[in-house]
């Protein structure tokens, strides 16, 4: 099972914000579309980096002044991209150990999604419930 | 819109709440429910095709309709069921294949494993395929259980066919079957081939088949190596076990030859006067890792040459768009999210309207998996219904729909069609010593059933 499955029923394209706007806009924009993450696109909408709730906590607990910082500056610039044929298990292993909650996906130069923990974490959750259940009806001969 | 296992989870789910009383009527463009567990699981799985007895108790409800022979966009459109329901779904799954790409594709002797899948368990709309079964060495390309089941139908013998339930007339032409080796071709490495370990087992198994590997190709790189022990999982190391098993093998003597191969790719099928397959080229692959450590096929510069005369290509599903539906074309299921189809403009979801099973997620998972989705489905649905956000159905009367559907189309059949034909299906299939012997026409069928 690859990544593209998580991303065909998210329906919805990637929520982007651009690296000179501001954190009160990107908080705008986290709560109309309640997410957690947005991928920061430069020029030819390439994504630069990816700013979450976690660096905009981080950065208000230092900085009074906070909603008047671009997302450039706060934003995590070293991101991990995802390519839709990607297994669910290595992204599952690689956001767990990176510690990593959002994967932005890319499909021929062009962002196509973006992937969540909670979202990998869900698709494992059906692939094994399913499982259990084609076995456990073929264990009962269909009387499950 | 599809009687598949979805439609039955579906159903299932939608009668087990106790939020609303639920009618449910699951149309299906053939006769015959079950989807591909008729149509697509493998005749000699017949312990597979048991979860129909969990499908006929869903079936049994009294608020349960089926409508077989009907087809969506044929004989009812949205419009007609804006008319009479307040919510519709679409379970259609992933009618058609992927493509490899690569030239001579069409040539003759190539084909979609789908339509060979569909021919043997005698759907209706593939009985009249040929396949030239007179060559002697078959490619098989792609390791997911599709492909092993193909390869591994070729390899049974008629004795070990003659107790399943495949169709008749597939039974006659395998009999006469030439092919003597089967080729099952990986792009990528054993760790991380789909088919799952029973599958795989079973090729091991075959009664009058060899099946072996090369032992190069099933010793694990150092990439695979390496994630294999970052995360060690049971399953792909037993997978890997078994394969080497093979590979250490040596042949018996029986009459067939089954090789899986891995790190190869097809880059061309090779042409005959007579435009048939004669050879299939090949190239080698190592794997490289992606960013987020995911092992990918990469050619190298290595190239080999197959004869083969016959060619099955089973390198994926992909749904088929369904008139007046919107679709998402990046990844062929309807466009969807959480099983809400939205409005491609908007991005809204359009009231009334969802998606469950491939059509909705794609290909992917075993039978079971489609129940966790269309619960996910059904839980919109519901959520739905407790918003008002309904259709508002002019005609919601059970008595109208079933009206429309006579007017529409006289011959469809019930469920309790359905249960008469399968029972004169498995009687037929009791005097020959077999699961069932199928109707495969539409013609038979109304036959059967006086119509």
């Amino acid at each position: 099972m690859n990544i593209a499955s998580i991303l065909a029923s998210k329906g919805r394209e990637v929520v982007t914000i651009g690296p000179r706007q501001t954190v009160r806009q990107a908080l705008r924009v986290l709560v109309a579309h309640n997410i957690g993450a947005l991928v920061v696109v430069g020029e030819a909408d390439r994504p630069v980096g990816i700013v979450s709730e976690r660096d905009i906590v981080r950065e208000a607990a230092r900085n009074e002044r906070v909603f008047t910082r671009t997302v450039a500056a706060i934003m995590t610039k070293d991101v991990i991209i995802g390519q839709p044929q990607d297994d669910l298990s290595s992204v599952g292993h690689t956001m767990t150990e990176r510690r990593i909650r959002h994967l932005p996906v890319m499909d021929g130069g062009r962002l196509v999604g973006i992937v969540s923990i909670g979202d990998v974490v869900k698709a494992q959750r059906d692939r094994y419930q399913g499982e259990v259940e084609t076995l456990q009806t073929q264990l009962l001969g269909g009387r499950a | 819109m599809g009687a598949g296992p979805t439609g039955y989870y579906a159903a299932d789910h939608l009668f087990r709440q106790q939020a609303a009383v639920v009618a449910v009527d699951v149309f299906d463009r053939l006769p015959t429910p079950y989807g591909l567990v008729r149509a697509g699981v493998a005749p000699d799985h017949q312990k597979i095709k048991s979860v129909t007895a969990a499908f006929d108790k869903v079936a049994a409800h009294p608020r349960f309709r089926f409508y077989g022979g009907v087809e969506f966009g044929t004989h009812v459109r949205v419009e007609d069921l804006r008319r009479h329901y307040h919510q519709i779904l679409y379970s259609t799954g992933a009618q058609t294949d992927r493509r490899m790409g690569i030239p001579g594709e069409d040539l003759r002797g190539s084909h979609a494993a789908t339509e060979f899948v569909a021919w043997y368990n005698g759907h209706p709309d593939y009985r009249d395929r040929q396949f030239d079964l007179s060559q002697e060495r078959a490619a098989v390309v792609g390791v997911g259980n599709v492909a092993v089941d193909v390869a591994r139908i070729l390899c049974r013998s008629p004795e070990e066919l003659g107790t399943t339930d495949i169709a008749d007339y597939a039974l006659d032409a395998l009999r006469k079957s030439r092919v003597r080796e089967v080729y099952l071709l990986g792009r990528r490495g054993p760790a991380q081939a789909a088919f799952t370990n029973p599958e795989i087992k079973e090729l091991g198994e075959l009664a009058d088949a060899d099946v072996t590997a090369l032992p190069a190709e099933v010793e694990l790189d150092e990439l695979s190596r390496a994630a294999l022990e970052r995360s060690p999982d049971r399953a792909t190391q037993k997978k890997v076990e078994i394969l080497r098993e093979y590979a250490r093998r040596s042949p018996t003597g029986r009459s067939k030859r089954l090789i899986l191969r891995f790190l190869v790719s097809p880059v061309e099928l090779r042409g005959g006067d007579a435009g048939e397959v004669v050879a299939m080229r090949l190239v080698q692959n190592t794997l490289e890792a992606t960013a987020t450590g995911a092992l990918q096929a990469r050619p190298t510069a290595r190239f080999e040459e197959l004869p083969v005369g016959l060619v099955f290509r089973s390198v994926g599903y992909r749904g088929v768009p369904l008139p007046g539906v919107p679709f998402n074309d990046s990844w062929g299921v309807i466009l969807n999210e959480r099983g809400r189809v939205l409005d491609p403009e908007t991005r809204q979801p359009r009231v009334g309207e969802y998606t469950a099973g491939w059509i909705k997620r794609g290909p992917t998972g075993v039978i079971g998996t489609n129940k966790p989705d269309a619960a996910e489905t059904v839980a919109c649905m519901l959520e739905d219904l407790a918003q008002g956000r309904l259709l508002q159905p002019a005609e919601p009367d059970p008595a109208a729909a079933e009206r429309l559907v006579r007017a529409r189309q006289p011959g469809y059949v019930s469920y309790a069609d359905w249960l008469r034909l399968d029972a004169l299906e498995v009687a037929r299939g009791r005097a020959a010593g077999r699961p069932r012997v199928k109707f495969t026409s539409v013609e038979e069928m109304r036959a059967a059933l006086d119509r």
